[in-house]
């Protein structure tokens, strides 16, 4: 066997490779060999431990607990150091009491606010509320003046709010997205013990998912007549989604909903949305009329800017809705 | 010209469009679309700024049909055009400065979300400084947490997301208790608006109402804004965060995302509540003593650390102390020190972490302070911007951070005894401390480097069977672990500016100043 030989075997058992080091060692022959490190068929070669075993990994969260707890024992002798547990007892009682302090400085403070109900406060008799409720119909063309405001009088804040949805979406995905090969490795192990083609669920689904769907949509398409919107419509829409793929799996749902189709119905609706705000913003603010009709109140079509908005909305919460449960269940759309 | 009231607004909006297509996008195009997002939001902002300067007075842009206390709104004059210029300047050589280092640090079918997140943030961050609306801020603030927070974990190793943990859980805490805050506001005053409440709060003090619910609201407001910048006692979450996130998520969150949040708080003091009412409940006095220990106690972790990207992550505790100092003096002097120092510390601070990582680069990638011994000489121009940062952080002349510790001392010294002695003598202490942790640095990058680690090469052996930047820690110098200056162009040129940006705040501060000082002026 050469020394190539050798030291392939030796890295195919990944231990140590061998090193042709003609330095005399300072130890005895014996004392060598007697060590592991001398070979007595080869005896220039020496055994050194590959570097492999020496290149450090940045640890993982357990391990860096244990390390950190270890070294936690060792310095402060965490199981019979007086000192640490008297201060960890001050701390906790401290922590007590300041909450206690802070929620009673609070309750204090409320005391002095306004009361609830009462039609002479700020908040329900100032110049704000009074006009959304007076001219709102008028302005927006909503019955519903909850959707009147959040939708046409405060646009931009809603833009960001459900901005706030994606970015949430895309911080869980940065997380917990698997790629697709491991996906399938890991799908023999994960969602082995769950209960798969569960008859009663799967009649369930059956009747209820089309009756959830069309709610989802009618809460959506009215939110401007009647209580509702695109998030809450867009969340019964995510909640039957998600009621179809715990009865169907994930295979069944993949045929209509995969990633492809999620992204493309995110971005459409998120951009719909930021171009008709745009639209909105601009003309308003440079005083140019915009062409939106607000239509009659009381019909499906009506409320300008709303509907449309509503129903980017609903697209991006119901999508949010079943991304987040994907993600978390099964670390892919 | 009178289109140009568009171009911040319009600036917000291409930045969440940027976002929403990114998503959709493979790694490089969203690289690409993410620099042409800011080189634009970079044109129009100094359109912007240079045409707020001419007119002199600030400006009113109404977000839709409907007018101020119903509608959103905009607002802004010298000092937001110009804060977003500068924001846009610092986003760019941050992203810049990090991206050779992307494809170790991110995985490549995630790259685009890292985009998704930078333009997000940036977004939020120039809503944060142009609007002229509580609830929008809030909506922004909250943009502002989550993308950050997906910037500190993208890295994806165990350190990363404790940090990101930790950090989401004191930044929801600060939400919480702005938005706490928020609602007490329009509690009190049934307004949204910045210039109403300011309106409504005057009324309230001259009609000698009980004071209490107003002085509470101001503390939520404070508190929050300072815990999720960073402040003395609630800086806990801070050097995990800066030291083990990626190099461009560490420059913009150090130098960007907390300055925003201050922003607004400095918004907060002027437009929504009054600098004088705030002056008058005593609640400066508070952040004035918070900021003098977060100088002393953020130096004295720093010298202490034995890291370099944790030693810079506690150095921006101090610096942060020095903002918070500068409104506690409660005098105008003050406050433009600190608008000053918000823009030589974002300075500096990036320039700071973007050569670090070139130092660690050609140290085997430890940042432990042996091995940084000497690693100046293997990468000259890391070494030349890390030096003036040092220079500039302690104070010396020529540099941005002097100016900026020459304005805090002329503001002390028009103060009472009472505020003026304490914040002296810690300025003092303060300087001394920078100067030993960060000269410590600069004279070990500088050391020869030959001697050391030499007879420790001859006892590695076997040196041929790992790869080479895998050996770790022997200081061993091979030639190609020395960096010239061809090899890493965008890296070289982006420190080059970030050399050019300071010593430009540093000796032209005058005209910076005299602009925060008319910024000031149209902010109430």
């Amino acid at each position: 066997m050469t020394q190539d030989e050798i030291n392939e075997m030796l890295k195919a058992s990944d231990r140590s490779v061998l090193v042709n080091d003609e330095k005399p060692t300072k130890k005895s022959g014996f004392l060598s060999w007697y060590e592991g490190e001398n070979d007595i068929l080869y005896s220039n070669l020496r055994m050194k431990r590959s570097y492999e075993d020496h290149i450090k990994k940045e640890p993982t969260i357990k391990e860096h607990n244990i390390e950190e707890a270890k070294v936690r024992y060792a310095v402060y002798d965490t199981a019979n150091n007086m000192e640490l547990k008297a201060f960890g007892w001050v701390y906790k009682v401290s922590a007590i009491l300041f909450c206690v302090a802070l929620a009673l400085a609070l309750v204090f403070t409320v005391s002095y606010l306004p009361k609830v109900g009462d039609p002479d406060t700020p908040a329900n008799s100032g110049v704000v509320s009074q006009r959304y409720i007076e001219k709102g119909l008028e302005e927006t063309g909503a019955v519903n003046i909850v959707s009147g405001i959040i939708l046409t009088y405060r646009a931009f804040d809603t833009f960001g709010e459900t901005n706030v949805l994606f970015i949430a979406t895309c911080c869980v995905m940065c997380m917990l997205m698997i790629d697709e090969k491991l996906l399938h490795r890991k799908e023999d192990t994960d969602s082995k013990y769950e209960p798969k083609k569960d008859d009663i669920l799967q009649q369930t689904a059956k009747v209820l998912c089309p009756i959830i769907f069309v709610f989802g949509i009618y809460i959506i398409l009215n939110g401007q007549i009647s209580p509702g919107g695109g998030f809450s419509g867009g969340a019964v829409m995510g909640a039957g989604l998600i009621l179809f793929v715990s009865a169907f799996g994930f295979e069944t749902t993949q045929k209509f909903f995969n990633e492809t189709v999620y992204k493309i119905a995110k971005i459409t609706a998120l951009c719909m949305y930021g171009l008709i705000g745009s639209y909105f913003y601009i003309t308003g603010a440079n005083g140019i009329a915009n062409h939106i009709p607000l239509g009659i109140a009381g019909h499906i079509l009506s409320g300008g800017i709303i509907l449309p908005i509503d129903i980017a909305v609903g697209i991006e919460v119901a999508c949010t809705m079943y991304a987040f449960y994907a993600l978390f269940r099964r670390g892919g759309l | 010209m009178d289109l140009v009231r568009n171009l911040p607004a319009i600036s917000i909006l291409i930045c969440m469009f940027a976002a929403i297509i990114s998503s959709g996008l493979k790694g490089k195009a969203a690289r690409v679309l993410n620099t042409v997002v800011i080189l634009t939001v970079l044109a129009f902002s100094l359109v912007s700024f240079v045409w707020c300067i001419s007119l002199g007075a600030s400006v009113v842009y109404v977000m839709g049909i409907f007018p101020a206390p119903w509608g959103n709104e905009l607002r802004f004059g010298v000092l937001e055009t110009g804060m977003a210029l500068f924001f846009s300047i610092i986003m760019l050589l941050s992203i810049w400065g990090g991206r050779h280092k992307m494809k170790d640090e991110v995985a490549t079918d995630k790259e685009y979300l890292y985009y998704v997140f930078i333009n997000l943030l940036f977004s939020s961050l120039l809503a944060l400084v142009y609007t002229n609306d509580l609830f929008t801020a809030y909506v922004f603030v909250e943009i502002n947490t989550i993308s950050a927070c997906g910037i500190i974990v993208i890295r994806e190793n165990g350190r990363t997301i404790e940090a990101g943990v930790r950090y989401m859980i004191m930044s929801l805490l600060g939400s919480g208790l702005l938005l706490l805050g928020i609602m007490m506001t329009y509690d009190i005053t049934g307004h949204l608006l910045m210039s109403n409440i300011q309106e409504a709060v005057r009324n309230i003090v001259d009609s000698g109402q009980p004071l209490i619910p107003l002085v509470v609201t101001i503390a939520l407001l404070t508190t929050g804004l300072a815990i999720k910048s960073a402040l003395f006692p609630f800086h806990s979450w801070l050097p995990d965060a800066y030291g083990y996130s990626t190099v461009s998520s560490a420059a913009i969150l150090s130098s960007l995302v907390s300055k925003g949040y201050i922003f607004l708080l400095i918004k907060i003091f002027y437009r929504v509540i009054g600098f004088d009412i705030v002056y008058s409940s005593r609640l400066l006095n508070v952040l004035f003593v918070f900021g003098l220990i977060a100088m002393i106690s953020g130096s004295m972790s720093a010298i202490r650390e034995n890291d370099i990207r944790r030693m810079i992550a506690f150095s921006s505790i101090a610096q942060i102390g020095y903002i918070y100092m500068g409104f506690g003096m409660g005098t105008k002097a003050g406050m433009v020190a600190s608008i000053f120092h918000i823009l030589s510390h974002a300075a500096t601070k990036s320039m700071l972490f973007v050569s670090a990582i070139g130092l660690t680069d050609v140290s085997k990638g430890s940042r432990h302070f042996v091995d940084l011994t000497g690693s100046a000489h293997r990468n000259r121009i890391a070494g030349i911007g890390f030096l003036v940062g040092s220079l500039s952080m302690v104070g010396i002349p020529m540099f941005s951070g002097f100016i900026s510790k020459l304005q805090f001392m002329d503001a002390a010294v028009s103060l009472s005894y009472k505020k003026m002695l304490p914040a002296l003598i810690v300025l003092g202490i303060s300087t001394i401390l920078n100067a030993i942790y960060f000269m410590k640095t600069v004279l070990r990058i500088y050391m020869p480097a030959d001697k050391l680690g030499a007879n420790r090469a001859q006892a590695d052996v076997v040196t041929n069977t790992v790869p080479a930047a895998r050996i770790g820690i022997n200081g061993i110098v091979e030639e190609k672990d020395r960096l010239v200056f061809p090899q890493e162009k965008l890296y070289g040129t982006v420190i080059i500016l970030f050399v050019i940006l300071n010593i430009a705040l540093g000796v032209c501060s005058n005209t910076v100043l005299d602009w925060i000082r008319a910024g000031l002026g149209m902010f109430s």
